[in-house]
């Protein structure tokens, strides 16, 4: 087949895209159609559908295709009078068939042709099938009369089924009496079909009424005629042109001259509402419904439950509730790989069901709603539940936690633990299970997209899994903040309540655990960390000492994988919708930032990625046992035992390590020594490693070390290539708690601790050899340039 | 051998370098810039372009010279890079020039420092040197950030298209 002319492929397309879609309705319909035995209503759709295609096979020269939709449709029609009834087998047979047709679609619309695959084996079945003996038909449909008028009927009006084939279809008249009420009406008499059969008294009013509903119902899913299709791409381009106008909005909403122009303030109002309106009606075109993707799960759990051996049904609740495309998408294998848990691991065999006082059947319910600008999801299965001591013995299995700090977990938290990497309490793998997508990656990608997942579950009961997630990505509500005088914009999503104390009342209600400030909020401790601090940022506010100017305290406090902290910004103004842009790919690699966006005024404000902040801040901890303790402050109250490694410089300057970041400790002649660039080298293990006198690039650590005596030497390994530092002398190596009093004393220092009753600064070696990474890493690619050159 | 002949040329201290006239999208006065944290030294900020957020590199800092003078104002180089425009803070923007082929050569062995790593070549013109930038090298395209990530970056809502 030839598509070089633009007219057929548009033809190919569009049978592509309605195929496409009808299909996704069989799927739905076949699964119903089992429960429901012969519906004629469905199965006629059912029909309807596959005929279609195989006639626009037929047209387009599709052979293959035509032949796998012509078995389906033999078999279908066999159904439809009723001389088969639908049973498992032929529904699993017509779902590989529409499996069949969709490759064999999908095949046309990357190859342009059918390939080689002819799907014999599955015409074979679906012939069989289809010749199998007569199953008790029922004799009135069985009636030629009967089969002839539905036909003819449904033939002049395809999609909307005339009241006539309703009724008939249904056995509650007569073709004869309908015909002949068709004909009357063709007569010229004012009546509808229905009125005609009523008043001559051949159907029942009632059957008349509903018959009409079920045409109704019909029509309306029926929008074709009403809606058009566009572009993704386009919408794409007109979501970004709007959120221009919603930028340049902003900005004369803000100009202080709009507001001494009355005619002119006019115009903004209603350049406001205009694009209020505007973007609204743009991200509509965007909205899909969450059934769009939850469609596929009747078929996706029919065909689990039957190989797991377990019944399964499904009902959905809100699945006409709207999300933007782009999530839509995001969620989809998230949701997925929910609803395969829950059958595989969640719901129980039928027998063990039956031994609970279950009925054998066990439900999956999914839930959609909107709430406070979010969506929620909800997958509720009443299966066997999770229980949290297991998840609590498995975390210590797993080497996440500790015996004492798992016994510490909260049920809830213990729950969570679902979610963190590689934890899976299934006692085996099943082959729906470890595909490699765990919980954890459930977890990240509802996150990535702005959203929140949580578990609930009562043991012998069932469980909740409940996502929330935000309704667009394009154009997010957001909180205003300064810090350090500059703007920052923190997503609403992450928010959870603002604090503000003013300076007298902040004395006395933050206190410290170490050095670590905590707030308690309604009795919780609530870490505090300082918005600047963890940027980075010059300026100092509170709690500094300096600055005993009554300034208030604000936090504003947020929340990353179920763990709350407080953030201490400057300033908080006031909440907005921005654009969220992406960052260039210089800024990508820091965590902290999840974008950013342009302000009223026309500059950049950077969007905080409250994960990313919590990680560098430390509030998350490992594993969850910062969460459960009051985060960062609660590790260092604790006084964690560490292996130390200590150094000294000069008289009394001690220094330490943690061991286990040392690969080895050397010693160097003085000779030994060699230059490149601007750095002292040494030839160590066939590699130049680099010598960094800790003396010379630590502000206000002297050596005293003899320039002839042997170099002391801590070898520190970052990947592949090793790092020289360079002591006065090595002290000792012991196990001590380390409680650390002064923290990031800036530069590679980590922090003072007390140690052996004296004064110790923790070095943060991979602070320090990062700076001399990146310069080191230059100059040696530098010289093996040259080599090559030579 | 760089096959594109005309160059956009411009002068930071006392060097005098230039880019492919094509990766060139247009050059500005000074524009306000907002301040990264934790970004490379060399990241001044983020400029809105015309509603485009482009990353300001400061090319003294790049190249690793002293600081610009606080009367000099500096001008921008908005390039374009395969990962969106980049804007290249220089001292003071040249001619754009035709130069002939001939007139290239590697750079020199004993030339050190980071500069070595950014500039591809030069071309001997009349008088003075003119070094051709590697501009994805300058832009910091190829280089990671200075700040590790501690995690893989995570929720960059925009990007996902």
């Amino acid at each position: 087949m030839m598509y070089d002319a633009g007219e057929s492929n548009e033809i190919l397309n569009e049978f592509l895209v309605e195929s496409y879609e009808g299909l996704d309705q069989l799927d739905r319909d076949l699964i119903v159609l089992e429960h429901r035995g012969n519906d004629p209503e469905l199965l006629g759709r059912v029909f309807r559908c596959i005929h279609t295609i195989k006639g626009t096979c037929g047209f387009l020269g599709f052979e293959k295709l035509e032949a796998v939709a012509h078995v389906g449709e033999n078999l279908l029609s066999r159904l439809r009078d009723g001389s088969l009834a639908v049973t498992p087998a032929i529904t699993s047979a017509l779902l590989a068939m529409i499996d069949a047709i969709r490759a064999l679609l999908q095949r046309i619309e990357q190859h342009g042709d059918e390939g080689d695959s002819e799907h014999g084996e599955l015409v074979a079945v679906l012939a069989a099938l289809a010749d199998a003996d007569a199953v008790a038909a029922d004799a009135d449909s069985d009636s030629p009369s009967a089969e002839f008028d539905a036909d003819t009927l449904a033939a002049e009006a395809p999609d909307v089924p005339l009241v006539g084939t309703i009724l008939v279809a249904r056995g509650e008249v007569d073709p004869a009496d309908v015909a002949s009420a068709v004909h009357e009406q063709a007569q010229g008499t004012a009546q509808w079909v229905g009125e005609i059969l009523v008043a001559r008294g051949a159907a029942r009013p009632e059957a008349v009424k509903e018959a009409l509903d079920t045409q109704q119902d019909i029509r309306s899913a029926n929008v074709s005629d009403s809606s058009i299709r566009v572009d993704v791409a386009l919408l794409d381009r007109l979501m970004n042109l709007v959120g221009e106008l919603v930028l340049a909005r902003n900005q004369i909403l803000q100009s202080p001259a709009a507001k001494l122009d009355a005619a002119l303030l006019g115009t903004t109002q209603r350049l406001n509402l205009i694009t209020s309106e505007l973007q609204e009606g743009v991200m509509k075109t965007r909205m899909q419904p969450i059934g769009s993707v939850w469609s596929k799960f009747p078929r996706v759990v029919r065909d689990l439950a039957i190989a797991c051996g377990k019944q399964v049904n499904i009902a959905m609740e809100g699945a006409e509730t709207e999300l933007d495309k782009t999530i839509i998408e995001a969620i989809k294998d998230p949701l997925t790989h929910i609803v395969r848990n829950s059958v595989d691991h969640g719901i129980e065999g039928p027998q063990q069901r039956v031994t609970n006082n279950k009925s054998p059947e066990g439900r999956l319910l999914l839930r959609a709603f909107h709430e406070g600008g979010q969506v929620n999801i909800e997958i509720i299965d009443d299966g066997a539940g999770i229980d949290p001591a297991r998840l609590r013995a498995k975390a210590v299995e797993k080497g996440l936690h500790t015996p004492e700090s798992a016994a510490r977990l909260s049920d809830r938290d213990a729950m969570n633990l679902i979610f963190a990497a590689g934890f899976s309490t299934a006692a085996k793998v099943t082959n729906v299970s470890g595909r490699g997508v765990g919980m954890d990656v459930v977890r990240t990608n509802i996150e990535k997209i702005g959203g929140t997942v949580d578990v609930s579950s009562i043991v012998g009961n069932g469980t909740t899994l409940r996502i929330k997630i935000p309704l667009t990505l394009a154009i997010i509500p957001g909180l205003v903040v300064t810090s350090a005088g500059e703007r920052f914009v923190i997503p609403q999503v992450s928010l959870l309540e603002l604090v503000r104390l003013e300076h007298e009342e902040a004395k006395l209600r933050v206190e410290r655990i170490g050095s670590s400030p905590v707030y308690r909020l309604r009795g919780k401790l609530l870490p505090l960390v300082h918005l600047n601090h963890t940027l980075d940022l010059p300026h100092n506010g509170w709690p500094a000492a300096a600055t005993a100017v009554g300034e208030p305290l604000n936090i504003v406090v947020v929340q990353t994988d179920g763990t709350p902290f407080g953030l201490v910004v400057d300033g908080i103004n006031d909440t907005e919708e921005i654009v969220v842009k992406p960052l260039g790919k210089q800024l990508k690699g820091i965590s902290a930032f999840a974008g950013a966006t342009i302000m009223g005024d026309g500059q950049v404000a950077l969007i905080l990625d409250v994960h990313g902040i919590a990680q560098r801040a430390g509030v998350l901890g490992e594993g969850r046992e910062a969460a459960a303790t009051g985060g960062d402050a609660g590790r260092a109250a604790r006084g964690e035992v560490h292996t130390l490694l200590l150094f000294g410089f000069g008289d009394n300057h001690r220094m330490a390590l943690p061991l286990s970041e040392i690969a080895r400790l050397e010693e160097f002649a003085p000779a030994m020594v060699e230059h490149t660039g601007p750095h002292d080298v040494v030839q160590y293990r066939n590699q130049i490693m680099p010598l960094v006198r800790l003396a010379d690039s630590l502000p206000g650590v002297t050596g005293t070390a003899d320039p002839a005596d042997p170099l002391q030497v801590i070898v520190y390994a970052n990947g592949d290539q090793y790092f020289g530092l360079v002591v006065d002398r090595i002290l000792d190596i012991l196990e001590v708690p380390v409680t650390m009093q002064r923290r990031r004393t800036g530069g590679a220092v980590l922090g003072t601790a007390i140690i052996q009753n004296k004064v110790t600064d923790i070095l943060d070696i991979r602070r320090l050899v990062e700076t001399v990474e990146l310069d080191f890493a230059s100059s040696v690619s530098e010289e093996q340039e040259i080599l090559s050159h030579a | 051998m760089p096959d594109a002949t005309q160059y956009c040329t411009f002068r930071v201290d006392t060097l005098y370098l230039g880019i492919d006239v094509h990766k060139v999208q247009e050059v500005m006065r000074r524009l306000d810039t907002t301040p990264v944290p934790l970004a490379h030294a060399a990241i001044v900020g983020m400029i809105n372009l015309r509603g485009q957020i482009v990353t300001a590199i400061d090319l003294r800092q790049r190249i690793g010279l002293a600081p610009r003078p606080v009367d000099q104002e500096p001008m921008n180089v908005v390039m374009r890079t395969d990962d969106g425009a980049v804007s290249l803070i220089v001292d003071e923007i040249g001619d754009v020039i035709a130069v002939a082929e001939d007139l290239f050569e590697r750079i020199p062995d004993t030339l050190q420092g980071p500069i070595r790593d950014l500039v591809r070549g030069v071309y001997k013109l009349d008088g003075q040197l003119l070094l051709i930038l590697d501009s994805a090298k300058a832009a910091l395209s190829d280089a990671p950030s200075a700040v590790p990530a501690e995690s893989l970056s995570h929720y960059v809502p925009g990007t996902n298209r």
